[in-house]
């Protein structure tokens, strides 16, 4: 088969700017065969290169003491004691999610499963961070019913418990929905797994699935905008395949230790030409492939769809060659592909062969280096409007207007569909903020959160980054577990145009002074630009993703309020309605600064809460829609009552950070008290749980009207 | 006590089936889908939850055409005990040791909750321990967990007192809320909630022990 001659469409249609294609021919001093073409577009595209975002990624705290390896690697790993590591890291499948939501979705799942395994640890933790736009529009529900089948069909098979998430939903995502994929695992320290190659001669092992055409250029379409062409991208989206995947874990588990392994690395986006690509510039050195020897699901490939294809559940290696026999009786165990493709070599070449005929002769070293880096123009975000005078609402017809949107409603509709106690080591279940599971065979547990308010990064990009932060570190400090460390997957619009980039700059800027300042540096993440749709961006979405470590797992501040306990606020409300969920689902208002973050006070009380946990009966964290809707959910959980004093809706419903609602017995609240005053920390009694209604100030409803609201809401809205 | 667990290529509750066997005092061997026989000894064969070759074809069918098979067959044949959990009661119905067959949840969608049991009969050695109509939580993850059996199947299952437990709610469209089964022998138990999940407190309940405390009496009996 001829390849297509390269002309100025085909080089724009491979994504490459004029300035790009002037660059590529200055490296290489010729023009690029049509496989060469398709190398660099994969190389260079904004999913792979971050060359908008890198500038600024590069501000982030990444290291500290509990840091094993940031980013760079395939996930992050970070040092939990006994010699043992958590590794983590967060993706984002938004574009072929909303092209085709159960196949984008399952192979979102996949893909970051795979980042994790990749790295010798076996997955013990996922969780899906969700956006669809208003559930009025015609789309919503097909995506939302789609992509939690996608995320359940494939996790749930796979085996991994998924123990948290968030749904929301706005108009800003109707063309464009996010899906946010965390997963987590668990290795020995010493025993992890990089993609550096070393060793000139080494055979390139591939693994896995067979190489088909789907997703041949997937990661370019993910660096694009969407338009009204969107249908006809659906052959980018590749297929999930979670029962090759289950083998293929435990066949690279098997494998690494057996000793085989000299480098690892998943193919993900851009699949053999990134993987390859990665494992020779870490080691210095280059790599030869012969792509007759790559195992085909389909006829007659071409050595550029082979570079290209994103079929899933594949891996590429570098073996030791002594150990080849050893390592092929593993993949023929598990029945999967095993086929030697290429050799490392010392020169720095990326060579592709494919029959008698050389596809591709590029500097490897060159790939990824030269990749385009852009300082892109940016503006500071402009203050948001002012917040118009309030209308009047009573406390229980706000509560209502917040447990009847499917944003806030309760979501069993959607983790129930996900397998939250495969492995048998779930101690807190999703539902209640962060997640919580033990780590198999020992006395300690980790806890995983993800967390982000869009609208408060839209009005100030700065404190809702720190906001975002903030909060995943509350929603782990309220089940008793110390914040570790951070993955970032930010979500935003295009960076070509200066007032997105000025929200990316602002959100780092904000999410980097409080991974300082909480102590949680980022050792992974993900950057998913080009959210928009025929030129709307959706809301700014740096979703955090956050692990904690609970030392005993007996510590776990894991229970229920009981009948007379006393409903506690711990940290200082003041009533901060502006871009409150109050008032956006209430009036439909997004409007006034949000919330500032205070971060010294997020520390101390977070340091409070976790030093007194045991005289908790309950915790969580104050999040949107504030005490009122916290506390209603806190008592709904055990059937119970609520009363809290006061009926003023701005204290009700106020989103004052640094905040946590305790549940605790009478009799332990002088003592609570006492501890608070010392520690210099706010401490305010509400109000207490019990009985079978809820009153608010002097107004009372029966709380089984308002759990059937809670609980029918979001079924109502998008099912 | 011996345990064998087997494990399917796709199985993914075959580590949570061992831990709660050796926690409750079994002694466990892991077993290979290809391996044709049974360690030697083994009292109670295990067949673990998950998604066994993907659960494409249909759910456990290709696992009950595996090498393991025919040796579970004979040791069921042989009067030993048998646990089939969600997946693996898929598989057991697949074998024919059991009857009837699950399919897709009457809801569609996978699920998974913490359910009510009712335990249907004592005459079991899975059930001995446990009071009969007690109620106990179980957590159960499924897609297809609909027990469908025909009206003659079902009298059958009544008549011999066969039905170990029903759903509280029926969850899935199950014929007659039916949750588990036995074989005609007592022996082998197939049922879709999934025990192992709850025997330690910090998992959220204990109810699971009594299903393993009623082999190890039973057995030691027996």
């Amino acid at each position: 088969m001829t390849d297509p001659v390269i002309t100025p469409e085909i080089v724009a249609s491979h994504g490459l700017k004029p300035d790009e294609w002037e660059r590529l021919l200055g490296i290489i001093g010729r023009e690029p065969t049509f496989t060469e073409l398709g190398i660099f577009s994969a190389m260079w595209n904004e999913h792979c290169s971050y060359k908008s975002s890198k500038k600024w990624l590069r501000t982030l705290p990444t290291t500290g003491p509990q840091v094993i390896c940031g980013p760079g690697e395939n996930a992050g790993v970070v040092d939990i004691g006994d010699g043992q590591a958590v590794i983590f890291k967060m993706e984002s499948h938004n574009h072929p999610s909303y092209i085709e939501p159960y196949q984008g979705a399952a192979t979102g799942v996949g893909g970051i499963l795979r980042d994790v395994f990749t790295m010798g640890a076996r997955p013990i933790a996922a969780m899906n961070a969700l956006s669809f736009g208003e559930p009025s529009h015609p789309k919503t529900k097909q995506l939302v019913k789609g992509v939690v089948e996608g995320v359940g069909g494939y996790g749930n098979a796979f085996g991994v418990p998924t123990v948290g998430g968030e749904v929301r939903f706005h108009r800003s995502y109707n063309g464009n929905c996010l899906v946010n994929a965390f997963a987590a695992g668990l290795a020995d320290a010493d025993k992890i797994f990089y993609s550096v190659a070393s060793g000139v001669g080494m055979p390139v092992v591939y693994l896995g699935a067979k190489t088909g055409r789907d997703g041949v250029g997937g990661a370019t379409m993910a660096s694009a905008e969407f338009d009204e062409t969107i249908e006809e991208k659906r052959p980018t989206v590749q297929v999930g395949d979670p029962f090759t995947e289950k083998r293929l874990l435990e066949a690279c588990l098997e494998l690494m230790a057996s000793g085989a392994v000299i480098s690892i690395q998943d193919m993900g986006a851009a699949g053999l030409t990134c993987s390859a690509v990665e494992m020779g510039d870490k080691g210095g050195l280059g790599i030869k492939l012969q792509l007759d020897q790559v195992p085909q699901r389909e006829a007659n490939m071409t050595a550029y769809e082979m570079m290209l294809s994103e079929s899933q559940e594949r891996m590429l290696m570098v073996l030791k060659p002594e150990l080849e026999d050893v390592a092929r009786a593993i993949f023929v165990k598990w029945d999967l592909d095993f086929a030697i493709v290429g050799e490392t070599i010392a020169e720095d070449r990326f060579l592709i062969m494919h029959g008698n005929e050389i596809k591709a002769d590029l500097p490897l070293s060159k790939l990824s280096s030269s990749a385009p880096e852009y300082d892109r123009p940016w503006v500071e975000s402009p203050r948001p409007e002012p917040l118009p005078p309030l209308p009047r609402i009573g406390a229980l017809e706000a509560l209502r207007s917040l447990l009847s949107s499917p944003s806030y409603a309760q979501k069993a509709w959607v983790y129930e569909q996900y397998d939250a106690q495969v492995l048998a080591d779930t101690i807190r279940k999703p539902g209640l903020g962060a997640g919580v599971v033990r780590v198999h065979g020992t006395k300690k547990a980790l806890a995983f959160t993800s967390d982000v308010t869009p609208r408060y990064v839209k009005a100030n990009p700065f404190e809702g980054g720190k906001q975002a932060v903030a909060e995943a570190y509350r929603n782990l400090t309220a089940v008793g577990a110390l914040p570790l460390a951070t993955t970032d997957n930010l979500n935003f619009g295009n960076p070509e145009k200066p007032e997105i980039m000025g929200q990316l700059v602002g959100a780092l800027k904000g999410i980097g002074a409080a991974c300082i300042a909480l102590d949680m540096p980022i050792v992974s993440g993900n950057v998913s630009l080009y959210n928009e749709t025929d030129g709307k961006g959706i809301l700014p979405t740096p979703t955090i993703g956050a692990v904690g470590l609970l030392a005993d797992a007996a510590t776990l501040i894991g229970g229920l309020p009981q009948t007379g306990d006393r409903a506690v606020v711990i940290g200082r409300t003041l009533g901060h309605l502006g871009q409150s969920a109050l008032l956006a689902e209430a009036f439909g208002i997004e409007a006034g600064d949000p919330p500032p973050v205070d971060l010294v006070a997020e520390k101390r009380n977070g340091d409070f809460i976790r030093a007194h946990g045991a005289a908790f009966h309950a915790c969580t964290d104050l999040s949107d829609g504030g005490l009122g809707l916290a506390a209603f959910e806190m008592a709904e959980g055990a059937g119970l009552g609520l009363t809290l004093v006061m009926a003023d809706v701005a204290t009700l419903f106020g989103e004052d950070q640094a905040r946590y609602l305790v549940s605790v017995a009478p009799d332990a609240l002088p003592a609570l008290k006492a501890a608070a005053e010392a520690a210099g920390v706010a401490l305010a009694d509400v109000g207490s749980f019990g009985g079978d209604s809820v009153t608010l100030g002097d107004e009372t409803a029966a709380l089984a009207e308002l759990s059937a609201l809670y609980r029918g809401a979001f079924a109502q809205a998008v099912a | 006590m011996k345990a064998a667990v087997v494990t399917f290529p796709g199985s993914n509750c075959d580590r949570d089936l061992a831990t709660a066997f050796e926690k409750m005092g079994f002694q466990v061997t892991r077993v290979w889908h290809k391996d044709s026989a049974l360690p030697e000894g083994t009292d109670v064969v295990g067949l673990p939850g998950g998604f066994s070759f993907g659960d494409y074809l249909r759910c456990g069918a290709i696992a009950a055409q595996s090498p393991i098979a025919a040796a579970v067959q004979a040791h069921a044949a042989r009067g030993g005990y048998v646990l089939g959990i969600c997946n693996g009661f898929q598989v057991l119905t697949e074998m024919r040791l059991l009857p009837g067959a699950l399919m897709r949840n009457a809801g569609l969608k996978f699920l998974c909750k913490t359910v009510t049991l009712k335990v249907a009969t004592q005459d079991s050695p899975f059930t001995n321990a446990i009071p009969k109509g007690a109620e106990i939580q179980i957590p159960i993850a499924h897609h297809d967990g609909n027990y469908t059996i025909d009206a003659e199947g079902l009298k059958a299952l009544q008549d011999q007192d066969r039905i170990a437990f029903t759903y509280a709610q029926n969850p899935n469209g199950a014929t007659a809320d039916i949750a588990g089964v036995l074989s005609a022998n007592r022996r082998v138990l197939g049922m879709m909630p999934h025990p192992e999940r709850v025997i330690e407190p910090e998992q959220g309940g204990t109810d699971g022990r009594g299903l393993f405390a009623s082999l190890i009496s039973g057995m030691a009996l027996a």
